[in-house]
């Protein structure tokens, strides 16, 4: 059983889930709170379930948490692009957006995954990220096609997240699926969607690689973990 | 209780229509948007509900402090579920105060600039893990005793309001519970922690009442309306019962040397808290008010060109679909 591969999918969710929770109380608009909130609670329970399951198909006894909690950023498999910082609402929903399309296509893919617990985690998440790329397209389109600043804030945004798109379609062993299979699905959505909201797809395809491989994170994965595991980290003997 | 020191209106309408007004709510009635209402009542709800959203809306900042650093995942997803619910309670109160002719972005201004307040327990920090569980017990658990009877209050939407919020409330104080159950059973750090949280969260959590209505001139009239349901001090003192004894359950010493049971009154004798020190912080001297403004003013000043957008994305969409008509 490859369990890198599971543990590719709870990273992300864990990671992105943890990024989100960072804009409780501070987003732009009460609506946003909740979502953002939401969107989070989401994604932490899909980690719990991608977790748990690597845990058991590893044997070694190792849980959502043990692996949440005491791995070291080497070790984490998520991709580049979701261990990006928030920066502003722009560069938040932006990644978002290329979030959950690229997570929507790879759940679609998984639902015919032979193993049925793999099946049944992605069929469970599927539903919640088809709403969450209902909300980051709009979001996307509005802001695009909102004031003169927001487009530009949305441009900047995209134009700085794209070098990020490439890694979510390096195939290898591990992955749980065919990644580079999804693409095509990827691309489709993707630019009908920035047709709507009048941003323009950046020229370059140029790719930053080593997240999902955990041969080269960025500098934020480190200051993420350090807050996120700091409780377990100093009270080793403690259950909460 | 999100809503201290309410400054009642007095109404200058006609004796008439008051007292008109007075028996509907004697006898029991809701009063609901449209009906005519003293202007007094008015404007004394708008201050009350306004409170208590600002207070929602505030009170995510101390459990936000510690979404990124729950020590479980279940913790973090429970704690993010507590802190959502509680931006959906500012969202239903704010609905409620804009059935009384104020908007959403008024309310937030007033805030803002310092014109209306909000709960004096959110200017204090959370300092441990063990404060997630102090603020569930204790500030959520002072909380539901001013809401429960607010459900039976005057103002329909503001009764309705919350009904809803009571359910997520006792929720939200279970799971504070939960967390002091733990710390308090857990390693000698963690039982340390809960004390810590105890002794720095009690007579916060005492002030969260408001002074004694002796001291109040607002709470009569507030209180015929029924917007104000149960004296200040009464409301206390069962929050003291029901506390001390839990505090004990959990192993913990309430951190008050003249705490004791009074067989004549079937209460506790406590300390009072230092009203000084609350009235301090109703000026904006609490030990967070300044970052707690801040991260509000920076949040509504960063989220101004998407909020403007949102609506002239929406203008447009609008005139499209004019345009295709």
């Amino acid at each position: 059983m490859n369990v890198t591969g599971l543990i590719r999918m709870g990273d992300n969710t864990l990671v992105l889930g943890q990024r989100l929770s960072e804009w409780c109380g501070h987003a732009p608009a009460l609506e946003e709170d909740i979502a953002l909130a939401n969107t989070a609670l989401d994604l932490i329970g899909q980690t719990q379930h991608w977790l748990d399951l690597a845990g058991k198909r590893e044997g070694q006894g190792r849980t959502a948490d043990t692996f949440a909690y005491t791995r070291d950023a080497w070790d984490f498999r998520n991709l580049l692009l979701v261990e990006q910082p928030n920066r502003d609402f722009a560069v938040t929903m932006i990644r978002q957006f290329l979030f959950d399309t690229w997570h929507l296509e790879a759940l679609r893919a998984l639902i015919d995954h032979a193993d049925p617990d793999i099946s049944a985690i992605a069929q469970k998440s599927a539903k919640e990220v088809t709403y969450h790329r209902e909300r980051s397209t709009d979001i996307v389109i509005a802001l695009g096609d909102g004031t003169e600043e927001s487009r530009d804030r949305m441009q900047g945004a995209l134009d700085r997240l794209w070098p990020y798109v490439g890694e979510m379609f390096a195939q290898d062993d591990d992955d749980l699926t065919d990644m580079s299979a999804l693409r095509q699905g990827f691309d489709l959505y993707v630019t009908e969607t920035l047709f709507k909201s009048t941003l323009t797809r950046p020229n370059s395809d140029f790719a930053h690689h080593g997240g999902k491989t955990g041969t080269r994170h960025s500098e934020h994965l480190g200051h993420l973990l350090a807050t996120m595991q700091v409780l377990p980290r100093n009270y080793p003997d403690a259950t909460w | 209780m999100y809503a201290q020191m309410i400054k009642s209106e007095t109404s200058q309408d006609d004796p008439e229509k008051l007292a008109a007004f007075q028996a509907r709510i004697d006898a029991g009635d809701k009063i609901e948007p449209k009906d005519w209402m003293p202007s007094g009542y008015r404007k004394t709800l708008i201050r009350q509900i306004g409170q208590h959203a600002h207070s929602e809306i505030v009170g995510q900042l101390p459990e936000g402090n510690w979404i990124t650093r729950a020590p479980t995942l279940e913790r973090k997803a429970i704690l993010l579920a507590k802190v959502q619910d509680e931006a959906g309670h500012g969202l239903y109160l704010y609905c409620a105060a804009e059935t009384l002719g104020v908007s959403r972005d008024e309310l937030t201004e007033m805030l803002l600039d310092g014109r209306m307040k909000y709960s004096s327990i959110f200017n204090y920090p959370t300092l441990t893990w063990a404060d997630m569980g102090a603020v569930g017990w204790l500030v959520d658990g002072a909380a539901i005793m001013n809401q429960v009877p607010l459900q039976r209050t005057s103002y329909g939407p503001y009764a309705r309001a919350m009904v809803r919020i009571c359910k997520e409330e006792s929720f939200h104080q279970r799971q504070g519970f939960d967390i002091m159950m733990k710390m308090a059973k857990g390693t000698e750090a963690q039982k340390r922690m809960a004390q810590d949280a105890l002794n720095r969260f009690w007579y916060p959590s005492l002030m969260m009442f408001g002074p004694s209505d002796a001291e109040s001139v607002h709470s009569e009239q507030s209180m015929a309306w029924k917007i104000k349901m149960n004296s200040n001090d009464e409301l206390r003192q069962k929050f003291v019962d029901q506390t001390v004894s839990q505090a004990e359950y959990l192993g913990l010493t309430v951190p008050d040397e003249n705490l004791k049971w009074n067989e004549d009154k079937g209460g506790y004798d406590f300390s009072q808290p230092d009203w000084s020190e609350f009235f301090e912080v109703l000026k904006g001297n609490g030990p967070c008010s300044t970052e707690r403004i801040e991260a509000r003013q920076k949040a509504w000043d960063d989220g101004a060109w998407v909020r403007e957008a949102r609506m002239a994305h929406a203008a447009k969409k609008r005139s499209a679909k004019v345009a295709a008509e």
